[in-house]
């Protein structure tokens, strides 16, 4: 059954892993739905989180064949129950039809979004959720004609109490030591 | 340029070859490393040099064949510039290295060379490419090497598990009809002696891929043949009679499986294999046990009881005996007029006692030299198995003398593939290798005309070729050569070719509509494999 499935990626950071890591889907034919990179926890190491549709089936193919990648130090796979996540939203609404209204208040606090700035000619408006959320604030916003929407890629963390990285690399060192 | 102006000073320590084509280049180290094992090297300018490498990259990539592929690249001011001779070779061939790097200081240098080796060589191995710019190859530094003995991120075998191996010897010794299916992994792994105890001490009938080739004895008797769409008939067969089947080192490769859906029905599977991304990807595993094959079926063989299954490989043997009766007899001993390749390749491999290092190109000369040439050591059979790369045969043949400089090698290749290539045989003629080319020659691109005449009612669509005259071709390079097309004067041919001091090139006139068989149509069970048209 295909559904939507958050890949975490942990990796060294180096030039042209990214094409390594995003061929591994083209050359499956899946789509990557959203892609966010940063650094993690620890430095120099880089985490990827993508999200794609797929079968449970492929997405374990997936995983393995990121793994597989030499940079790559390790890679999983959750459903989106088994992970927090958010996205991030900006909005740029233009000003005139809002001093016309007065709903727009209401609609900014009941979405838990926040105003981030306002110039003479627009409104600049931020909200963190899932993309059901961002989508159905734009909905609402559009009645006042939305210049600029932009929704970010998700950032993700596990249910488990603790980031396991730290530990595994420990491991990985103890398990590279025992092979010599 | 610096690179090679650094070369002429250490002609004595380096053995460098110059090549024709940088696909000679590639598929040269290629057949270097298949016969030794180690990392074949190569070279190439930028731009188009390193882009006529990729089909040899791409073929070390699915074949696991180890390279340390070296490319030239403009300076790295000019990088993104459209210079002259600017290929983005790094990114062209991220899909078809293990791992690949840009080199753009001198100080870069050591340790990338050193990472490259290593990638190459461990776990499953596989091509690797090292970018050089031209500024990094002029630059100056302290040099120091340091052999790379681990990276962070890169795990290259695991140990075995014992609990796995434990499971996989209870399904092992309570199996009715087991067979084991061996390919290229027993001969990376240099796990040919513990393949064998571990098949003798079981009694279990052992099938081979295209890729396993040689790493048992063609004559063990629990040697049943080869597997695939033109395998032999018994392993095809009971492959869905069996019911337990244990894969070493394979992959179920399309060509192995047929119909995925189909295949194995009655067997459980184990799964013996270094990469952990192949566990599960074509066939579900019961047991799958990582690790590196050696060491695995080591443990494996000690955690099995002693059995026989004499009435399951008679099984095989009656398999054998209708294959022999339809199809062997008539490839190897032909009676009907016209030369058959089967005839050839029994009398080549009749010829250098079984022990010659066999190089093929691709299409039905490669499955029938693969079906009948005979061999007693390992590391002997080098062919393009996952690519099917048509002229692979003449190139690596030069790099597998190189690497076996003490052993007959014949390259085996087709009239299609021959002049894919052909140019390499300046490169044989300059530094003297003595490879005997056995060229199979049918004035037609055989396999695609086989399946015009099967699936597509004799349309022989653009599969004709008007060929040269290959031995004037073969003078011309200053290698000696000769024509036959009589079964009378055939094997004193093949003898002259063998006995001949250097390189020789032996044209064999083939019949035109000289088939392969049996055959797995595609998309078909292995099991409905047919023996006939």
């Amino acid at each position: 059954m295909r559904q939507e499935y958050i890949i975490s990626v942990y990796s060294e950071n180096h030039i042209g892993l990214l094409t390594r890591i995003t061929n591994v889907f083209t050359r499956r034919k899946t789509n990557i739905d959203s892609l966010t990179v940063s650094e993690s926890a620890i430095q120099g190491i880089y985490k990827f989180t993508i999200v794609v549709q797929c079968t449970q089936a492929m997405a374990i193919k997936l995983v393995g064949q990121i793994e597989k990648q030499i940079d790559v130090l390790k890679a999983f796979y959750h459903t989106n129950d088994e992970m927090i996540f958010q996205e991030i939203a900006l909005y740029k609404v233009p000003i005139e039809p809002i001093y016309e209204s007065d709903t727009i208040e209401t609609i900014v606090r009941r979405a838990g979004a926040k105003i981030l700035e306002i110039t003479k000619d627009y409104v600049v408006i931020e909200k963190t959720g899932h993309k059901e959320d961002t989508q159905a604030l734009f909905e609402e916003l559009n009645q006042f004609k939305v210049m600029q929407f932009i929704r970010s890629g998700r950032v993700a963390i596990t249910r488990d109490p603790i980031e396991r990285l730290s530990e595994f690399l420990k491991e990985r060192d103890a398990f590279l030591t025992s092979l010599d | 340029m610096p690179v090679y102006d650094a070369l002429y000073d250490f002609d004595k320590e380096v053995k460098h070859i110059l090549t024709r084509h940088e696909q000679g280049a590639v598929h040269g180290a290629q057949g270097y490393a298949r016969v030794t094992g180690k990392a074949g090297i190569c070279f190439a300018t930028s731009g188009p040099g390193a882009t006529n490498l990729m089909t040899g990259i791409a073929d070390a990539m699915i074949d696991s064949t180890p390279l340390v592929c070296i490319t030239g690249q403009v300076a790295s001011p000019l990088l993104g510039t459209d210079a002259f001779q600017e290929s983005d070779i790094v990114g062209m061939s991220i899909p078809v290295t293990k791992w690949n790097y840009q080199v753009t200081t001198p100080e870069e240098i050591p340790e990338a060379i050193a990472q490259a080796f290593y990638i190459a060589t461990t776990g499953r191995p596989g091509p690797v490419l090292i970018d050089l710019t031209k500024d990094a190859q002029f630059g100056e530094l302290d040099f120091k090497y340091e052999k790379c003995t681990k990276i962070r991120s890169y795990v290259p075998e695991t140990h075995v598990d014992p609990h796995e191996v434990k499971a996989a010897a209870e399904l092992i010794d309570a199996a009715k009809k087991p067979l084991i299916l061996f390919g290229h992994g027993i001969i990376i792994s240099r796990a040919e002696e513990e393949l064998k105890n571990f098949i003798e001490k079981t009694g279990i009938p052992a099938a081979w891929t295209l890729m396993g080739l040689s790493a048992l004895p063609t004559e063990h008797p629990l040697n049943v043949g080869m597997l695939g769409m033109h395998g032999n008939y018994g392993p095809n067969k009971l492959t869905n009679e069996a019911d337990l089947i244990i894969a070493v080192g394979m992959r179920f490769d399309d060509r192995v499986t047929g119909k995925v859906s189909e295949y194995a029905k009655n067997a459980k599977i184990i799964h013996i294999e270094i990469d952990p991304a192949e566990i599960d990807k074509i066939i579900k595993t019961d047991v799958s046990v990582l690790g590196d094959a050696r060491k695995a079926l080591k443990m494996l063989t000690n955690n099995v009881q002693p059995n026989k299954h004499e009435a399951w490989v008679n099984e095989f043997r009656k398999c054998d005996a209708i294959e022999n009766e339809k199809v062997i007899q008539k490839d190897l001993y032909p009676t009907k007029p016209g030369l058959t390749m089967g005839e050839a390749v029994r009398i080549a491999s009749e010829k250098t006692n079984h022990e010659a290092v066999l190089v093929t190109d691709v299409g039905q000369h490669q499955m029938i030299a693969q079906r009948y040439f005979k061999f007693k050591n390992s590391r002997s059979n080098v062919t393009s198995g996952g690519l099917g790369t048509m002229g692979f045969c003449l190139p690596a043949a030069m790099g597998a003398q190189l690497g076996a400089p003490d052993r007959t090698v014949v390259a085996m290749v087709g009239d299609g593939g021959f002049q894919m290539t052909i140019q390499e045989l300046g490169t044989i003629a300059q530094n003297k290798l003595p490879v005997k080319i056995m060229l199979l020659n049918n004035n037609f691109l055989g396999m695609v005309r086989q399946w015009q005449q099967l699936f597509f009612e004799k349309r022989y669509s653009f599969t004709e070729l008007h060929n040269p005259d290959f031995i004037t071709i073969g003078k011309g390079f200053g290698i000696e050569g000769h024509t036959v097309d009589k079964r009378e004067d055939l094997e004193s041919s093949i003898q002259k070719m063998i006995d001949h001091d250097g390189p020789y090139l032996l044209e064999i006139k083939i019949e035109k509509e000289d088939n392969v068989f049996p055959m797995v149509p595609t998309g078909a069970s292995v099991s409905d494999v047919i023996l006939e048209p």
